[in-house]
């Protein structure tokens, strides 16, 4: 029963990756007042291109890290593209954010599985990266396999929570970004310029879709299919709201719907005659549960998250 | 500022973004080598050439028309539905349901059973998202699509158990699918594969256009979503209204998946909503969110959805182009949307055209 169990929290970490980062992007643009339900379609084109990269340089084959760490790179490169995007359609034209982000999320679900029948074809896959055993820690019974060896981007993922937490609550930036995202009338007669802080959020932001979309084809599943993201952005969005904004809570939240879906794992592993799909369907659930119980309360929401902010109209 | 300026100004905002649209989808067909100008003509112009491919652009068309109306009242009502999927495969499910229980009940009875099966199925489903919207103030954009991924759960797990074909337990081939639903609850069919459904589809068109435009009710729908707070000042019920329009948006997708069902495939298998759910807000967006403009939209993009499965042979195009190219659409129509409302800006315009002409005056 502690194997299993061991097996089960062991996996959290390494797959709740993707989902974390994407959300902390995803706060980041809503701090700046921007609902990017475009998320999806980012984590494609990033996993789509940081597939293709260590792919096209090993063939399929064992490849040097540097081609992985420039499938990263390319992929953050490509989300903050989408980032300047989205910021082109929802913050310069002002267009209503919500359809704009189906809009994208379309396009770049639709992009990467175009582009990857092309350069690819079918199922491919390709040698990921390793898992890093961290010296002594690693052999502490329990907590060495649940904590201590994972793959490098997990450990920067999890290292990159503080770091958020401290560009949003300590720098001049992330006060700029959640004052555009609370009261931008306020931070423009301040002489913070609110287009632009929100073109920056969602550069970021889309980096950190396209990075995690990366993940889960190069570090996770080790290939790329249409289905690879199955909605992990839409979670990744939900997981905000229940994060309330906050980059601790959102790791618990990350942490918890992982734990929800390796249940389906788990159920195949052990072979019990339990409805697989039941299990699939499990963290969809609990988003909407989750989402019942934490979306009244919206005392902790960017007051001006997805109003566009025009500064030639009074309100 | 004159009308013809006005008239003007519309119109080359139109046609950039035409422009515009047709170019990016050019760079990602550049991007994979195809061949431009082929592969627009093989997906927007080939399947008009002969009467078969036209009525399978109208079976396609079918189904996009009734979902895209049942998102444009819950789009007027201030709710983005993208839940049509979850809500047409809950459709479906209810139709095979009854089919499979009444087998023997006479036609007259049992196929309007069934697509009143489907359209309470997917009627609540798309209550769900209405009411967590309306009480708990869920966003509705999460839960619906939510409710897509459990409702394709649920599809899988139903036609794998309950509704398993009894063939397939005896010659075991595997395929999830049911048998092959009673000939009482077919729906006749005009020539070749195209059934009664296209004249279902437009009834239904009047309908909801008199529903939203002649109707209490659809006046109600309609102030709830363009002014939440001014609908609650004037008295109206803005979050009953935001459930019911989406229920009544939920039981279009339903009953677009039982006739559907009833008139092409007439077996539940794997497959059959094929993105109509989501192609449905692209078809509502592009008719303009009126009824009588949802019929012509939605046979053009029964016409690109037919067009892309063409693609693949005729010129090495993969079928998710089709996907790109509705992408690029949303995105094209909302920003021109705003460009042309934006009244600031065609100011700007007019007065630089008047400085323009005084110079060459």
């Amino acid at each position: 029963m502690l194997d299993i169990l061991t097996n089960m929290l062991a996996m959290c970490i390494p797959f709740s990756v993707a989902l974390l980062l994407a959300s902390i992007g995803e706060m980041f643009n809503q701090r700046a007042g921007v609902f990017n339900l475009g998320c999806e379609g980012v984590m494609a084109m990033g996993a789509f291109i940081g597939m293709l990269i260590p792919f096209a340089a090993g063939g399929g084959g064992a490849v040097s890290q540097w081609y992985n760490f420039f499938g990263f790179v390319a992929a953050a490169a490509l989300g903050a593209v989408f980032g300047i995007i989205f910021a082109v359609i929802t913050v310069t034209f002002r267009a209503p954010q919500g359809i704009a982000g189906i809009g994208l999320q379309m396009f770049g679900v639709g992009t990467a599985g175009t582009l990857f029948r092309h350069f690819v074809g079918g199922t491919q896959s390709i040698p990921g990266i390793p898992d890093i055993d961290i010296p002594l820690l690693s052999k502490i019974p329990f907590f060495g396999d649940v904590l201590f060896s994972h793959n490098a981007m997990a450990y920067l993922a999890y290292l990159f929570i503080p770091v958020a937490m401290y560009i949003l609550f300590k720098t001049p930036w992330g006060l700029k970004v959640r004052a555009a995202g609370t009261n931008p009338r306020a931070a423009d007669s301040m002489g913070i310029n609110v287009t632009r802080t929100r073109y920056e959020a969602l550069m970021l932001g889309g980096a950190l879709a396209g990075l995690a979309g990366a993940y889960l084809s190069i570090a996770q599943a080790k290939m790329f299919s249409d289905t690879l993201i199955s909605g992990r952005g839409f979670i990744a969005v939900a997981l905000v709201y229940f994060g309330h904004w906050h980059p601790l809570q959102i790791m618990g939240g990350a942490l918890l719907f992982t734990f929800a879906q390796t249940f389906q794992t788990i159920i195949q592993s052990m072979g019990i005659s339990f409805p697989y799909e039941l299990a699939v369907m499990l963290p969809y659930v609990l988003v909407i549960v989750v989402l019942s119980f934490t979306s009244k309360d919206q005392t902790m929401a960017p007051s001006s998250l997805g109003k566009p902010f025009n500064r030639e109209i009074r309100t | 500022m004159t009308r013809g300026f006005r008239i003007a100004f519309k119109a080359a905002i139109i046609l950039i973004a035409i422009v515009a649209a047709v170019l990016i989808a050019s760079v990602i067909l550049w991007l994979i080598g195809a061949e431009v100008g082929a592969t627009f003509y093989t997906i927007c112009i080939a399947p008009l050439t002969n009467m078969l491919h036209i009525s399978e652009v109208l079976i396609r068309a079918i189904p996009l028309c009734i979902i895209a109306i049942g998102i444009s009242v819950a789009y007027r009502s201030g709710i983005i539905n993208i839940g049509a999927e979850g809500q047409m495969a809950m459709g479906i499910l209810a139709f095979t349901g009854v089919a499979l229980a009444f087998p023997d009940v006479p036609r007259p009875v049992l196929l309007p059973l069934a697509l009143l099966a489907s359209v309470i199925g997917g009627g609540v489903w798309g209550y769900i998202p209405g009411i967590l919207r309306a009480k708990l103030n869920v966003s509705e954009l999460l839960s619906t699509v939510m409710l897509n991924y459990i409702a394709a759960q649920f599809y899988s797990l139903c036609l794998r158990t309950i509704y398993l074909d009894p063939a397939e337990q005896v010659y075991g081939t595997g395929t999830p699918q049911s048998m092959r639903l009673t000939e009482n609850v077919w729906l006749g069919r005009i020539t070749g594969r195209l059934h009664y459904g296209v004249i279902i589809a437009i009834v239904l068109a009047v309908l909801i256009y008199i529903l939203m435009w002649k109707t209490t009710i659809g006046f109600r729908m309609r102030a709830s979503g363009s002014g939440a707070r001014a609908a609650r000042y004037a008295g109206i019920s803005v979050g009953f209204y935001a459930a019911l329009s989406m229920a009544i948006s939920g039981a279009f997708s339903g009953l677009a998946g039982g006739i559907e069902l009833a008139g092409v495939h007439r077996r539940a298998i794997e497959g059959i909503t094929n993105n109509y759910g989501f192609s449905g807000v692209v078809v509502a967006l592009f008719g303009g969110l009126h009824p009588f403009g949802i019929i012509p939209a939605s046979f053009f993009f029964g016409l690109m959805i037919y067009g892309a499965t063409l693609a693949p042979s005729k010129v090495g195009v993969p079928a998710n182009i089709v996907q790109v190219m509705q992408g690029i659409i949303i995105i094209v129509i909302v920003t021109a949307q705003m460009v042309l409302s934006n009244a600031y800006f065609q100011d700007r315009v007019w007065r630089k055209y008047q400085s323009l002409r005084k110079k060459e005056a």
